[in-house]
């Protein structure tokens, strides 16, 4: 877990002052210098258009920041909604959403996410929309199951008792006791919203090449894997990099909130 | 078992049904008009107007959803605005191409992670549960499209033991599949670690010892068994990930599945094979789930008589 929450801190980092750490403006073509191997002047060499790989990886942390947390934040938003209202009120608004989660889940994920993209066109906000929105229902689900066996607990008949508002009920007394098991899932979330954006963009459904998103700029090297590999290996390793430490951050997470667990 | 069954397949129904009024409103929900996209630039409004009439475009939401299950039940998915052939002729040319990638990942990812996971639950707590977990999270955090990059570098480019792109023989099939399954395998493998251990700790585990059985048939007969229920659950969500999966995997091997042909239509603006695409990988989805609930079913007999 110490070791996730450092992978997943360095990212945070490397976003956070990429300006100061990329030597290089990341869409800056310098056709002289294209397909140059790493050297001390460009760490992880350059692409097809002279561009630096490496300030374009640093470039990259931001909007892979972006695309997680987005997304996380926009199925959180959703799922919190949906799952308290389903819940708590239960009978035929319970049935309604729970139809649209299952009709959700009946898609393949990345499938759910690629329609979005076909609709909207391929960009970070409608890859941000596309997993969002699939990741309402995985959140929806969780919620609703854990309000339906808190709502007849005692401390809820309790604040209903003294004329407490619902939404006051939902957020005040049930969301807190439903919070661990939403934290465990946003780590994970988090590290799949950028393996499916970062794939997505790879094959031009994502991101547009020029932005330097990870799975963007490895697609510019897709042409020279024969001769200039560090286009895509080094954003490729990054991506698995900020990957894996969410992972670890969620599996540690999931032994400290959820003692159950525990093996 | 056969009320089970046929009341799972019911069940089926208004899922199905949900999936294709999705991506019926998937098209109505694409900006601008597909009849003046259809007509071309130089169109007049007049016969921009008669491609809509013929469309049905015109008609009310309603009406236009019923027509379009009236023409689904026909078989017909309308046509391929690039290269006006039948939607449906396109897909089920590639298909198969599509389900031998899956299926053989499925296949092979279910035992990959029923082995290692079975093999680090029995290591609990010594290196060969530590390495094998190991692999299992760096499997959960590479991506996919890496590993298979790098694949293509070491086996193709380099050693050139096997095709680059392409389903023309046997061998190129070797690739794509294993790399597609790794990320499954690795969520199976920690899956079937936990699960087993929690079969471990149970009695009828200690009686099958006491009762003298050998320790291969205690694994494999009464632990594996019953360890299998959770993770037959995960096979089936799985099933749908690594469909999903194929659609990267197709574009980075040039596999002549759904999975290129939907990208490709969505950078060519095609929209009934995009429509199609996700409809038919839908379908297959809900039909994988279907077959996973009734082998539940099977292992678990408290389901079949509830």
């Amino acid at each position: 877990m110490v070791i996730g929450f450092a992978l997943f801190c360095g990212v945070l980092l490397m976003a956070a002052f990429a300006p100061l750490i990329a030597p290089y403006d990341p869409v800056a073509i310098n056709v002289r210098e294209r397909l140059a191997a790493p050297s001390l002047g460009h760490l992880f060499g350059t692409d097809d258009f002279g561009r630096d790989v490496f300030s374009r990886v640093v470039w990259g942390s931001q909007l892979a920041v972006r695309l997680g947390t987005l997304s996380v934040v926009v199925a959180l938003a959703g799922g919190i909604v949906l799952g308290l209202v389903a819940g708590y009120y239960g009978g035929w608004v319970d049935q309604l959403v729970s139809r649209l989660f299952d009709l959700i889940f009946a898609f393949p994920s990345l499938l759910f996410a690629i329609a979005i993209v076909a609709i909207l066109g391929p960009s970070l906000d409608n890859l941000v929309v596309g997993l969002g929105l699939f990741g309402c229902a995985g959140y929806g689900r969780l919620i609703r199951g854990s309000v339906l066996s808190a709502r007849q607990r005692e401390y809820v008949e309790a604040a209903r008792a003294i004329g407490a508002r619902a939404s006051r009920i939902m957020l005040r007394h049930i969301l807190p006791n439903v919070i661990a098991p939403v934290i465990i899932l946003s780590a994970t979330r988090f590290g799949g919203a950028l393996l499916a954006g970062s794939g997505l963009s790879f094959v031009g459904l994502g991101v547009p090449i020029p932005q330097p998103e990870w799975g963007a700029i490895m697609a510019t090297g897709r042409e020279y894997l024969a001769t200039a590999w560090w286009i895509t290996l080094f954003p490729g390793a990054l991506i698995a990099v900020a990957v894996l430490g969410v992972n670890l951050l969620g599996d540690g997470l999931r032994d400290v909130l959820d003692p159950r667990l525990r093996d | 078992m056969g009320r089970y069954v046929l009341r799972r397949l019911l069940l089926a129904i208004p899922v199905l049904l949900g999936v294709s009024l999705a991506v019926f409103l998937m098209a109505a929900a694409v900006p601008g008009d597909p009849a003046t996209v259809l007509a071309g630039d130089t169109a007049s409004a007049a016969q921009v107007e008669r491609i809509r009439h013929d469309l049905g475009l015109d008609q009310p939401l309603p009406i236009q959803y019923l027509r379009f299950l009236e023409r689904l039940a026909h078989g017909s998915l309308g046509e391929s605005t690039r290269t006006h052939r039948e939607v449906l002729l396109e897909i089920a040319d590639r298909f198969p191409y599509t389900l031998a990638l899956t299926v053989g990942a499925v296949t092979l990812s279910t035992l990959l992670g029923l082995t290692l996971g079975t093999f680090a639950a029995l290591q609990r707590g010594r290196a060969g549960d530590y390495l094998t977990m190991g692999f299992a999270i760096a499997g959960l955090s590479i991506p996919t499209f890496l590993i298979a990059i790098v694949g293509i570098i070491v086996f193709s480019l380099q050693l050139r033991w096997l095709p680059v792109s392409g389903a023309f023989s046997p061998a190129s099939y070797i690739l794509p599949t294993v790399t597609l399954s790794l990320h499954s395998a690795a969520v199976k493998a920690r899956i079937t670690r936990s699960s087993m251990l929690e079969v471990f700790g149970q009695d009828y585990l200690r009686t099958a010892r006491a009762k003298g059985l050998r320790e291969r048939v205690v694994i494999v007969r009464h632990a594996l068994k019953n360890a299998l229920i959770p993770i037959s659950t995960i096979v089936g969500i799985q099933f749908g990930a690594l469909l999903g999966g194929a659609f990267i995997i197709e574009n980075i091997f040039g596999w002549p599945g759904i999975g290129r042909l939907a990208t490709q239509a969505i950078f060519n603006r095609d929209f009934p094979v995009v429509q199609g695409t996700v409809l038919v990988g839908a379908v297959t989805f809900a039909l994988a789930n279907l077959a996973v609930d009734l082998l539940y079913a099977w292992l678990d007999p408290r389901i079949r008589y509830s």
